[in-house]
């Protein structure tokens, strides 16, 4: 929690609409301040103490920095006392810093000019990505920085401020920055800070207007920020207040947790449009041991601004069953909640075998690739999914440097074989199951699912015979160029025997090329439909799993009913002693029915929102991947191109 | 769709057998042409009404570039304008438009059987004085298997097709039936035009008649004795052959074309092969194409999210895309593999000319060593005399008319490989340039939603 990323802040969105997330919306308005602090300072020549007073999370900062700063704005002492505040603060991040203070020496030189570009550019990259504002944004922290005419020593402390506790912090960097209502800034805020406010509010004005609702803008988000009145400001502090008390001592995943569904969906929204807060390769892939215990181990690299983890970039070996693992922890967790819990690749005994025995066989080489890239996209896609990137086994997964090992997940293993028995009596007791469907939405997405299952498989297979296919054709294109280039080689016209053997030349290009196509033919497209298939698999078992908690239900309202009737007959018997009985277990099942009724309610609600969330995860990586594939057609299609017109003169000179 | 169908089929298909259709059922299929430039004034446009006609092979080329040394003379014209699959037949009508005097009429049209082809190509062959000539090789025998046995597997494989996706299928069929019986009609016309180009063999009496004669020719099919006898025949020959190679020639030129034709022809062959082998697989990959659009236009039919565009878009694509790469294949098929093949047997015409000379050689030394016997035993003398001028005077002309064949023949052979080298270039720069646009407008469709 304490290193939240200070330096290069998190490109996220939308912090207007998701009021209940405290660790992300603190990170967002600390930007935002600083952000401000350096277009200020650029307009008023520098203003030290003011992020200094923003950040300060403790009280009596405001009693003495503060004022301190503000009576001599350029003076050595504003940055005093924030030294001394800062003692507490880690060795490390203040060695950082003088370093990075080092290297920016040349900035320090010419304060001015550079920070009004850099303002200028913030304007600018504001129009642009997310990604590269942050970087700028990072410039700008250490531009904000070295603005100071004071000198390295302020710095240091100031910038871990910020760092130290960002929960508290962000509403009163807000607040102290923009809005001059709050009231810890009203006292400490004099005139050049409400000038450097209203500044920058000017620059961006007309931003500021036509971008209230597009919340992919940062920079216009803070501008908004600016200009909202002091009430929907302290609205704002109250409900980040909320969670920040809990925040403080529990991780940040409980507290994002908690927020009702609502959130829960608009937390959904954001993390469609955002995926560049969370990267996760899986690359290296390792053969660990010898023999039959042999293993495949990968280096899972993840690279974050998401302050629920403890660094921004870190990396883990996991070995092939631990992702089995996290699926089974996973799948335990959430599948009987309704919630589609992305499937990891097959255990293939056949591919494993052939890269624990083979040596270096290209076979056994595309089966390790195939399984990486299946890896980091079953990976890619958990961590997509907002309730499952919440999970503290994930985290654990992505972070822990030492894992248990993963039982249960051999295939030929006794738990192996549980879990087929289990599997089995799923099956039947889904056939004996008979729902009356309520709800005829369901009962359509059913169909569709599976209509679309098969299909997919179809379509599956026929790619898989394009691949085939291709291959051949690359093998044989091989083999006629080796064919022409004999044939060019006996061939007694000079000329003609050129032409041959630059014939045969192309052909051994096209034959790369077939190949390569071949390869994109499988990682793009058949590859995707692969993970369809598989994800498919567990739409159907989250339909399941509501149909399980219906069939709950519906027994203990036969089971009540029953009670009921055990009742009427006793009452009728004129037993009451065993009345009293009955009627504690009516009000029992009763109890108990309505759980269930609930239960059924909540996971038809999840199943719902969790289907409406695949399809539109579906679109858009069917709509990437087929971009992304006919890509790789026109490119080859392109190399043709070149490849036959560098022949062309060469057939043309035969004379 | 299905009607056209029909008419392409060879009836005797198992497929139309399947949906118990009988009757005779012929095929008439005019072939369309781009008429080469060189002939164009010559040739009258034909426009009978056609059978079948298929729109998307009018613009195909014409695969008369593979005999390329046919002279700009006009006196003789021939081409096989119609042409009529019935069973396994095919009927041929060859068309001829002369200036000569030989024939009773400047213009005149005959049907001719593939058979027929064959008897012409074996009197040239016996006749003792085309020996020194290069005779074209004769027309391969029409073959429609490959079609016809993929069809067969379409008609088992229906049931778990889409109506689409069969339809398709079958049209992709028909075209190839189509294509393999364009190209049969063409080696037989290139046959004939070899011929008449040539300035003895179109002055060939055999080949006037076969031109000319307006009745059946009714050649007889080879019986069994001379079946066997021709395969007897080829057997002491190629015996003869290895026996008669390790006889040093005097001439360096022959000894060179010798060395030369062996390694060359055993080169081709395998390049024929492999050819055929690689377009046969492009061939399967454009087929897949059909069927991976079917699929993915029926899940965008089933689709009601955004996706149902962008897959609708792509199975259009892959629709268009298969057919640009159905034409790579079908003209690597036109340009490159018979290429290779009328080459690997024009040159083992020129073995078989090499043959005979060598075989003269031979009988002319074996007349010497006769000779010298027949001094030694000075009996007979002047009839080995006479047997021994005789051979060398066979073996000369032989050399002669030979040495000028096999030097024309080389001419001939580059000509061919570049024309049809360059066309194919032209042509895969074309299809490619034709994918790539239309996998860009697609790129950019689907960006844009």
């Amino acid at each position: 929690m304490a290193a939240s990323s200070e330096r290069s802040p998190p490109p996220f969105p939308e912090s207007e609409e998701q009021e209940l997330e405290p660790d992300l919306e603190d990170e967002d308005s600390d930007e935002g301040a600083d952000i401000f602090t350096g277009g200020m300072l650029s307009d008023v020549v520098m203003d030290p103490p003011l992020p200094t007073s923003a950040s300060e999370p403790a009280k009596d900062i405001f009693s003495d920095a503060p004022a301190d700063s503000f009576n001599d704005p350029l003076n050595k002492t504003s940055a005093e006392p924030e030294k001394t505040e800062s003692t507490g603060l880690s060795k490390a991040q203040v060695v950082s810093l003088v370093d990075k203070a080092a290297d920016d020496e040349d900035l320090f030189s010419d304060p001015l000019g550079e920070s009004e570009d850099v303002s200028a550019e913030v304007h600018k990259a504001s129009q642009n990505d997310v990604v590269s504002k942050a970087d700028l944004f990072g410039d700008d922290d250490e531009e904000d920085l070295f603005k100071e005419p004071l000198g390295a020593v302020t710095k240091k402390p100031q910038v871990p401020l910020f760092t130290e506790e960002p929960n508290d912090i962000f509403t009163e960097a807000k607040a102290g920055s923009k809005a001059p209502s709050d009231l810890f800034t009203e006292e400490t805020f004099t005139a050049p800070s409400a000038a450097a406010a209203a500044k920058p509010s000017v620059n961006t004005g007309s931003k500021t207007n036509g971008l209230h609702s597009d919340e992919e803008d940062l920079f216009a988000e803070a501008t908004v920020e600016l200009s909202l009145d002091s009430p929907h400001n302290d609205k704002r502090k109250r409900e980040a207040a909320k969670p920040s008390v809990p925040a403080s001592t529990l991780s940040s995943s409980a507290s994002t947790s908690k927020p009702q569904p609502k959130t829960l969906e608009e937390l959904e929204e954001e993390e469609n449009e955002d995926k560049f807060d969370l990267n996760i390769s899986v690359t290296n892939p390792e053969k660990v041991g010898d023999g039959m215990n042999a293993y495949m181990a990968y280096k899972v690299s993840t690279q974050t601004t998401l302050s629920m983890f403890r660094s921004k970039q870190f990396v883990v070996r996991r070995r092939f069953s631990d992702f089995l693992g996290l699926y089974e922890k996973l799948s335990e967790k959430h599948a009987q909640n309704g919630y589609i819990v992305p499937p990891p690749p097959e255990k293939s005994i056949l591919g494993m075998t052939k890269v624990k025995v083979g040596k270096e066989d290209p076979s056994s080489a595309e089966f390790v690739e195939r399984r990486r890239a299946a890896l980091e996209r079953y990976l890619q896609r958990v961590v997509c999914h907002p309730s499952l990137l919440q999970d503290p086994d994930v985290r654990e997964f992505l972070e822990k440097e030492e894992l248990p090992r993963a039982v249960g997940t051999q295939a030929l293993s006794g738990a192996g074989f549980l879990k087929m028995i289990n599997k089995a009596t799923d099956a039947v007791s889904k056939m004996t199951i008979k729902m009356n469907e309520s709800d005829v939405w369901f009962e359509e997405k059913l169909q569709e699912v599976e209509s679309e299952d098969q299909q997919l498989r179809k379509l599956h297979a026929m790619v898989d015979s394009l691949v085939i296919h291709r291959k051949e054709l690359s093998m044989n294109t091989a083999m006629f160029a080796k064919s022409v280039a004999m044939l060019g080689s006996s061939e007694d016209n000079t000329a003609l025997s050129r032409a041959l053997s630059q014939l045969a030349e192309v052909e051994d290009r096209i034959e790369q090329l077939h190949q390569d196509q071949a390869s994109n033919d499988f990682f793009i497209f058949a590859e995707l439909l692969a993970d369809y298939i598989r994800l498919l698999g567990a739409v159907r078992a989250c339909f399941d799993q509501r149909m399980k908690a219906w069939q709950r239900w519906q027994d203990a309202q036969n089971m009540l009913q029953k009670k009921r009737e055990t009742e009427a007959k006793l009452l009728w018997a004129n037993k009451p002693d065993k009345l009293q009985q009955a009627k504690d277990e009516i009000v029992e099942w009763e109890a108990k029915v309505s759980q269930y009724e609930r239960d059924f309610e909540r996971v038809s609600a999840t199943v719902r929102k969790e289907v409406i969330r695949y399809e539109k995860e579906k679109t858009r990586d069917f709509k990437k991947q087929i971009i992304r594939y006919l890509e790789s057609l026109l490119q080859s299609q392109q190399q043709l191109i070149k490849y036959w017109e560098a022949f062309l003169p060469e057939a043309k000179a035969i004379a | 769709m299905f009607s056209s169908a029909l008419l392409l089929l060879p009836p005797r298909s198992s497929f139309l057998q399947q949906r118990k259709i009988k009757g005779k059922v012929a095929a008439k299929i005019k072939t369309e042409r781009r008429e080469s430039p060189r002939s164009l004034t010559h040739r009258p446009t034909r426009s009978s009404a056609a059978m079948t006609s298929i729109s998307q092979d009018a613009d195909r080329e014409k695969m008369r570039s593979v005999s390329v040394d046919l002279n700009n003379d006009s006196s003789l014209l021939i081409d096989i304008p119609d042409a009529l699959c019935e069973r396994d037949k095919v009927k041929f009508t060859v068309h001829t438009k002369t200036t000569l005097n030989s024939f009773q009429k400047p213009e005149f049209s005959v049907p001719r059987q593939h058979e027929d082809f064959i008897w012409l190509h074996d009197t040239l062959v016996e006749t003792e004085e085309y020996a020194g000539l290069i005779i074209p090789p004769a027309p391969p025998k029409p073959d429609f298997e490959g079609p016809r046995e993929k069809m067969h597997k379409l008609g088992e494989g229906e049931s778990t097709m889409t109506k689409e996706e069969y339809a398709k299928m079958k049209q992709e069929l028909e075209a190839e039936y189509l294509a393999v019986f364009k190209k049969t009609v063409q080696v037989h016309e290139i046959f004939l035009q070899r011929l008449s180009s040539h300035p003895v063999f179109s002055k060939d009496r055999n080949f006037q008649i076969f031109l000319e004669y307006d009745q059946d020719l009714s050649v007889r099919r080879k019986n069994a004795k001379e079946f066997f006898g021709g395969f007897f025949k080829n057997m002491v020959k190629s015996a003869d052959e290895v026996l008669i190679s390790g006889i040093k020639d005097v001439d360096e030129f022959f000894e060179q074309e010798k060395t030369f034709l062996l390694d060359y022809f055993s080169k081709i062959k395998d390049a024929t092969a492999k050819a055929e082998k690689m377009t046969r697989s492009h061939k399967n990959v454009a087929d897949d194409y059909i069927h991976i659009s079917a699929t993915v236009s029926n899940i965008g039919a089933e689709d009601n999210t955004a996706l149902k565009t962008h897959l609708e878009k792509f199975s259009e694509l892959l629709e268009k895309l298969r057919k640009v790469e159905g034409r790579v294949a079908s003209d690597q098929e036109l340009k490159l593999t018979e290429l290779l093949r009328y080459y690997m047997r024009d040159i083992q015409a020129a073995k078989d000319l090499l043959y005979r000379r060598a075989r003269a050689l031979a009988d002319y030394e074996n007349s010497n060593k006769a000779l010298d016997k027949a001094r030694l035993k000075s009996k007979d003398i002047p009839q080995a005399e006479e047997n021994q001028r005789q051979c060398l005077q066979k073996f000369d002309k032989l050399s002669e008319s030979g040495k000028q064949e096999l030097t024309s023949f080389k001419g001939r052979r580059v000509v061919a490989f570049r024309k049809n080298l360059i066309e194919m270039a032209e042509l895969e720069i074309k299809h490619a340039k034709n994918s790539t646009a239309l996998l860009q407008g697609c790129i950019e469709m689907l960006k844009v939603n």
